[in-house]
């Protein structure tokens, strides 16, 4: 940049000169120094000769007039110097056509860069005016003497060109300046030469970067606009200048299909928000209730996503396939309700359940039959199976992980604590909360953020009875313990107990004995937290201490009931194989009844054909499973929405219309509005995910019941929130948690993978249901297909592969390699800290150099000032000499502001300050000699 | 620039989607915003300003502490009172939309944090900025004792050159490593 800015000051030197003549005076206000801006543009304009009155506030009118006018101004000095130069006639229109486009380029070039470094350096003084105010005005004026030099010197250069080209124009007036830099360069009779194409495309390449960055500077938006105009402007003028003939064409195809493409990435970009879904409604959400609950509906969306892919999966490879193409409803006898059922397999409560014509379908595992290779494609039924349960889990963790990695990202910077106070203070007001009461919360929270702050830092709170706290938290922790443990043998009970009563027969049994088991989950997820509260009360913690408590507590309940549930299920599972083996062998026997008249007569008669339903069957443990699962998302939903409904949206009814004929007042006494619990929702969400995970494998049907539940829960929830929430008071900031809840669904997802795999590993699948039925594991699939799909060398590398002697070491290696890489990282933080130290260091000994330089460059200015005077007499005669002497003995000044600007502008850790300043030193000096 | 009163032209919408950080949705959204905003005797002039008092009952604005500030840094009113054209809600949108710069964010903020516009924050400004976060009200108003306390924290912390005031580039350095600044500085209509 500052090389950039150099360059800029040796072009723009003789508009600096123009303003200053008039505006010497201190300039400390920017508003001032605005005024002032413009008003060198319309001296600017005036000098180029374009009579426009350019007011403070250009119109857009304006803008479009002027283009017009720069033309006609454009042609009427063309005609002009048509008739000043006659001589030049021989070169023909052409020639004159694109000199003056030379012209006009060149002219631009230097507009813009002087424009450009006019901002600059209006930029950083912004940021140094309240400190250097005394010295503003005097840096300011040093810096226009140099530049008064160069300019100078600038001037004699282009009329030694003028001479070279042969041209017998002589510059007689200074004034106007730029006209006759116009003039010149009309009169030069070739095109471009290499350096000035080179020049140009620079200037193009220039513009072409000031378009992309100009949504990132904080201008106004006249000023974008202006410069946006120009440079468009001029691109379009000058794109088609560079490069030659056949180049020149591919050049200007390459740009049009460049601005095509631009045009196509910012469309795309504008679909691609419109498709993002409730992305107005989660901004509705974020505007009334800030960022902390929109990231409770952001992770909803998440989850949504994710489940979509679930879905797609199972859907697309397993359940269309087998509807489609495997063998039709009541072919075999695990596609058919068996006779005894049949009676009721139509009844709502049956479906309702899962049982009946649902329990036979393909939302369930016993459905699918073992065929290898089922329909005109070929498709592998039982692999595809595998694989679509091993993939579903292996996307879940890469996503996971990956979005961790991502959060951690973003997040990693703040990893310190030094700012602890100032981020309190400068980044604690949540911008997005459009909602009084949500302010007024926010207000009381952060006055008690300051409070404690203070209070932490004062370190002067003392403890008045630490035994009692200490004998209040083990007694809180110890009722805690006892509340999960006996919700876990509460949820073992009553499983045992439903088994017993599915032995019997559920038709003897009412509803509740039925549903007894989820409904006792459900409810005690739901009550369980509330308890946790009140003894959370006990414990006197700091709030966020206390939330965190709540939230490990809440946690470990969900975790304990569902593996719990697992256990109970497990036992299930186990009486179910033993019942399986009795069936077993009654077919056995069964068969042999049913063959024993026939077999001995012929064996080519046809066997007989018996009805599937009623051909009898195992007890097809997985089909269990799944149904489990399912019955426990369904009443879970059921339950999330019953509580919601009669939670918030009753509550909020009652107290809204009862207030009026109340002793006390609802709103802010006893019942109020509910606030809405990111936390418990999250939780909940999280688990729901984790039952998911555990139960797909055996109920493919999961992730569509899933993607259901979260579509409804959105516009369920966002509903309720929105029309009967208060906000919450305790803020759990947004971007902090972010990565706490994806850290406990990557702990949930291990812990639900955990049982699925051991079932899949360690039990052999049903003898009669199933895509791997006849299988003595799930997995034998992947060695069958290996063995039959592949060519006879796969295989033998693959067995070789997974020998132990080879997959050992392969671990070893994966382990030594995490080890490496967390000790690399591990360095590397530790040198980052190191750099930080670094950094600072050096900032405060730039600062006091750049103090210590500036106040010699005060002195220095004094010294000249008096020499100023002295001189004031021949000055006039001796004009370019006296200002080159000046701008030596000023040198320090002018440098003090260039240091600021790119240490403002630049990234602020950007060091290497003082090389970069020698540089324009040493640049400045040979001109200086020169001259 | 002029077609506040009327509907947006192609034109303008591609250049303000390039000039601010807004997708073609928003800006037309900001602009029916906008016009709706506009007093009956102004809607057929053009470039026309919204003062103040009109874009405060915005609700996305009404409860915000800094809304007073946040007119004022984004006017471009020749007489400082804090009207807006339809550029300078769009500035302001731009600045506060979900993917602006760290940088352009930092920016503004500090300019709004800086009440007395002088180009650093000194003890005076931070202490109307705290009373800003803290409602202002005297129940929930520090005690001098406090915000002297407070102050000193701060500038402990952030004012690294030690000359008693934040000034820019302070602020950003202790703003980028902030981490839900960017996720909180943000305006949605």
């Amino acid at each position: 940049m500052p090389r950039d800015s150099l360059i800029a000051s040796d072009n723009d030197a003789d508009i600096t000169l123009e303003f200053e003549g008039g505006e010497e005076g201190g300039h400390k206000e920017r508003r001032h120094r605005e005024k002032r801006r413009d008003g060198s543009k319309d001296r600017r304009k005036r000098g180029n000769g374009r009579r426009r009155q350019g007011s403070r506030s250009v119109e857009r009118e304006n803008e479009e007039e002027r283009v017009g006018e720069r033309e006609k101004e454009r042609k009427r000095r063309v005609k002009k110097d048509q008739e000043a130069k006659k001589r030049d006639k021989e070169e023909g229109d052409r020639a004159q056509t694109r000199s003056e486009k030379t012209a006009k380029a060149k002219k631009n070039i230097k507009n813009e860069k002087r424009r450009r470094s006019e901002k600059e350096g209006e930029a950083g003084e912004r940021t140094e005016k309240g400190k250097k105010k005394v010295q503003s005005a005097k840096k300011e004026k040093s810096v226009n003497h140099g530049t008064k030099d160069k300019t100078h010197e600038e001037k004699k250069k282009k009329r030694k060109k003028v001479l070279e080209t042969s041209s017998e124009q002589e510059t007689s007036e200074e004034d106007s300046e730029d006209k006759e830099d116009s003039e010149d360069e009309e009169v030069k009779p070739e095109s471009l030469s290499p350096e000035e194409l080179e020049k140009l495309k620079e200037a193009v390449d220039d513009k072409k970067k000031l378009i992309q960055s100009l949504r990132g500077k904080p201008w106004p938006m006249k000023k974008k606009l202006v410069t946006l105009r120009e440079s468009q402007e001029f691109l379009e003028k000058y794109e088609g200048a560079l490069g030659k003939g056949k180049g020149r064409k591919l050049y200007a195809y390459k740009v049009m299909m460049m601005k095509k493409w631009m045009k196509f990435q910012r469309d795309f970009e504008n679909f691609k928000t419109a498709c993002i879904p409730w992305e107005m409604k989660i901004k509705e959400i974020e505007s009334h209730f800030g960022s902390s609950v929109a990231s409770y509906f952001i992770f909803l969306r998440w989850m949504y996503g994710i489940n979509m892919i679930l879905f797609g999966l199972t859907f697309g490879l397993v359940m269309v396939p087998e509807a489609l193409m495997g063998r039709p409803y009541g072919s075999i006898p695990r596609k058919t309700v068996p006779r005894a059922e049949e009676a009721s397999a139509m009844d709502f409560a049956v479906l309702w359940d899962f049982g009946g014509y649902a329990q036979y379908s393909v939302l369930f595992y016993g459905f699918y039959s073992n065929q290898r290779a089922i329909g005109w494609l070929k498709f592998r039924m039982p692999l595809s199976y595998f694989l679509v349960g091993v993939g579903t889990v292996a996307y879940s963790y890469m996503v996971v992980i990956r979005t961790m990695a991502r959060n951690a990202n973003e997040s990693g910077v703040g990893d310190d604590n030094s700012f602890n106070f100032s981020w309190k203070m400068f980044t604690s007001w949540d911008y997005l909360i459009g909602n009084p009461e949500t302010a007024d919360n926010k207000f009381a929270s952060i006055t008690t953020s300051f409070k404690e702050a203070i209070l932490e830092e004062q370190e002067s709170r003392k403890d008045d009875n630490i035994h009692l706290t200490r004998f209040l938290r083990v007694l809180a922790n110890f009722l805690v313990l006892c509340c999960l443990a006996g919700s876990g043998y509460l949820i073992y009970f009553v499983v045992r107990r439903s088994q017993k009563f599915a032995l019997d027969g559920l038709e003897n049994h009412t509803w509740w004995e039925r549903n007894e088991v989820n409904m006792v989950m459900s409810l005690l997820g739901m009550f369980c937290p509330m308890l946790f509260d009140v003894i959370s009360t006990l414990e006197n913690y700091h709030p966020r201490v206390a939330l965190q408590w709540q939230l490990g507590r809440i946690f470990a309940l969900f975790l304990g009931n569902l593996y719990t549930f697992i256990i109970a299920l497990m036992d299930e599972i186990n009486v179910k194989r033993d019942e399986e083996k009795i069936v077993k062998f009654n077919i056995t026997m069964w068969e042999a009844s049913l063959y024993n008249g026939t077999v001995s007569e012929n064996f080519t008669a046809p066997p007989i054909t018996i009805h599937p339903a009623d051909v009898p069957r195992g007890p097809c443990w997985e089909t269990m499973v799944g149904q489990e699962f399912v019955r426990l998302i369904i009443s879970d939903t059921m339950t999330t929405y019953i509580t919601l409904l009669i939670g918030d949206f009753l509550r909020a009814v009652l107290v809204r219309f009862l207030n009026h004929c109340w002793c006390w007042d609802l709103e802010a006494g006893f019942p109020s509005y509910s606030e809405f619990d990111v936390s418990g929702n999250v939780l909940g969400l999280i688990f729901n995910q984790g039952m998911i995970w555990m139960g797909a494998f055996y109920a493919p049907c999961l992730p569509a019941l899933n993607v259901l539940r979260l579509h409804v829960s959105m516009y369920l929830q966002c509903w309720a929130v929105m029309c009967c929430n208060v906000p919450q008071e305790r803020v759990f900031k947004a971007s902090g948690s972010n990565n706490f809840y994806m850290a406990m669904l990557l702990v949930i997802l291990f812990l639900s993978t955990l049982p699925a795999i051991y079932t899949i590993v360690t039990i052999p699948p049903s003898f009669d249901c199933g895509p791997f039925s006849g299988k003595n594991r799930m997995f034998d699939v992947i060695q069958e297909t290996l063995e039959s799909d592949f060519p006879a060398w796969f295989s033998k590398v693959f067995s070789y592969a997974s020998n132990p002697g080879l997959v050992l070491p392969f671990i070893l290696l994966m382990v030594l390699a995490i080890y490496y890489l967390q000790s690399t990282s591990k360095s590397y933080k530790e040198a980052n800290v190191e750099l930080k130290k670094k950094l600072q260091m050096q900032n405060e000994e730039n600062k006091k150099k750049n103090k210590k330089a500036a106040q010699k460059a005060l002195m220095d200015l004094e010294e000249a000032r008096k020499v100023a005077l002295e001189s004031a007499g021949h000055q006039r005669n001796n004009n370019a000499s006296y200002q080159g002497q000046q701008a030596r003995e000023m040198q320090p000044a002018t440098r003090v502001p260039r240091t600021i600007n790119h240490r403002s502008h630049g990234n602020p850790g950007y060091l290497p300050n003082f090389p970069l300043q020698n540089e324009t030193m040493i640049r400045r000096a040979p001109s200086l000699q020169r001259h | 620039m002029g077609a506040t009163a009327s509907q947006l032209d192609k034109g303008m919408l591609s250049e303000y989607q390039e000039l601010t950080f807004l997708t073609k949705q928003e800006i037309l959204l900001a602009h029916k915003r906008f016009s709706e905003l506009v007093p009956k005797e102004e809607i057929d002039r053009i470039n026309c300003r919204i003062p103040m008092s009109l874009i405060l009952t915005l609700p996305e604005l009404k409860s915000n502490p800094f809304n007073e500030r946040i007119c004022k840094v984004f006017s471009t009113s020749d007489i400082k009172d804090g009207s807006l054209s339809f550029d300078d809600f769009l500035d302001l949108l731009s600045a506060f939309s979900d993917s602006a710069t760290l940088e352009i964010k930092s920016h503004y903020a500090f300019r709004i944090f800086d009440f007395d516009d002088d180009g650093t924050l000194g003890r005076h400004d931070l202490e109307k900025l705290v009373n800003c976060l803290t409602g202002g009200t005297d129940d929930t108003n520090l005690t001098p004792d406090e915000m002297r306390q407070l102050i000193d924290n701060i500038l402990e912390e952030s004012d690294i050159d030690k000359d008693g005031t934040v000034n820019l580039s302070e602020f950003q350095h202790v703003i980028s490593r902030s981490p839900d600044f960017v996720s909180s500085f943000k305006i949605v209509l």
